[in-house]
């Protein structure tokens, strides 16, 4: 993984193959970020489209938002890396209520 | 090694954010934080769709009314374009390189100035052009409660990240302030976060009807 310690037993070795490692990870970043602005075109452009009716449109941009903040957490964040098991557990239980408080306000004013 | 030792370029190690106790406590502890911040926004984010366009008569503005694309998508870019320059500022933190860290974080702190700067021009314009203020029904309290809060978690972020890069300007990188540098980054993607669902919860789909 990326960021792991390296130890080759020579020190100018270990800090170009980090270097290296590093950068190739950036560029990584830079293309989620490239992907992360396309998402947000594409949402921008469905709801600026005549043609899609908002049935398609909501959950549409709804998949859109959760992919974008996946990119988001998982690389901007680096929740990809070793060492974040503790994070994504209180993440995912986080997200967990959200959904409960989100599903509880809806469905008590459904009618 | 300890945490305030002096550093140089061959000492710095991979992960300089998670090298000591204190900054493993700090990194678990953040991320706690931010689960529970998950856990605060989603209640305001239900509050405002049980209450979305609930509106006392009918002269009162709704979602479709108030909401611009233009405005919206340019602070969507801003907001996503520092997200981007504070990954910047910190691969130039692993690469043990102060200088470009604070040029990138200072970039970040810009842009941010600059969405707050548009937020402050849209509520304004609400309450002056929509007669849209915090009282004047239950979808304007749930509307501006949930962005105003995100608004205020951006200025805190301001305020962390140029207290950081004041205090520690003489100081160059070590390993007691290189986590402080990661968690506030850590936090200022979670804006970001947030605000992907905003604009996609609270514009679009109020645009959408």
């Amino acid at each position: 993984m990326v960021n792991t310690q390296t130890n080759s037993g020579n020190p100018e070795t270990d800090l170009k193959y980090r270097r290296k490692k590093n950068a190739e990870e950036m560029r990584h970043q830079v293309i989620s970020f490239a992907l992360m602005i396309v998402f947000t075109l594409i949402a921008f452009l469905a709801v600026g489209y005549e043609g899609f009716s908002a049935w398609f449109a909501v959950p549409f941009i709804l998949v859109l938002a959760v992919v974008q903040v996946g990119f988001q957490l998982y690389y901007f964040m680096h929740m990809s890396h070793k060492g974040h098991e503790a994070p994504a557990l209180f993440m995912y239980s986080g997200v967990l209520v959200a959904f409960l408080t989100i599903i509880c306000f809806l469905t008590i004013i459904w009618w | 090694m300890h945490a305030e030792e002096k550093m140089t370029y061959e000492k710095w190690p991979a992960a300089p954010e998670k090298q000591t106790l204190e900054a493993k406590n700090k990194f678990l502890g953040f991320w706690f934080f931010l689960g529970g911040e998950t856990v605060l926004f989603a209640s305001l984010f239900a509050t405002y769709l049980a209450l979305k366009d609930r509106v006392p008569s009918a002269d009162h503005a709704l979602a479709k009314d108030l909401f611009e694309m233009p405005l919206v998508f340019l602070m969507t870019m801003i907001l996503l374009t520092s997200s981007l320059t504070s990954v910047y500022a910190m691969y130039h933190m692993k690469n043990f390189d102060f200088k470009k860290m604070q040029l990138w974080l200072g970039i970040t702190v810009l842009l941010g100035f600059a969405f707050l700067g548009l937020e402050i021009y849209e509520f304004n314009h609400y309450v002056h052009e929509f007669h849209h203020t915090f009282t004047s029904s239950a979808f304007s309290s749930a509307f501006y409660t949930l962005v105003g809060f995100h608004g205020a978690h951006v200025t805190f972020g301001l305020a962390w990240i140029i207290a950081l890069m004041v205090r520690n300007a003489r100081r160059g990188l070590d390993l007691y302030n290189a986590p402080k540098f990661y968690v506030a980054s850590l936090y200022w993607h979670f804006i970001d976060v947030v605000w992907v669902f905003i604009f996609t919860v609270v514009y679009l789909m109020g645009m959408v009807g």
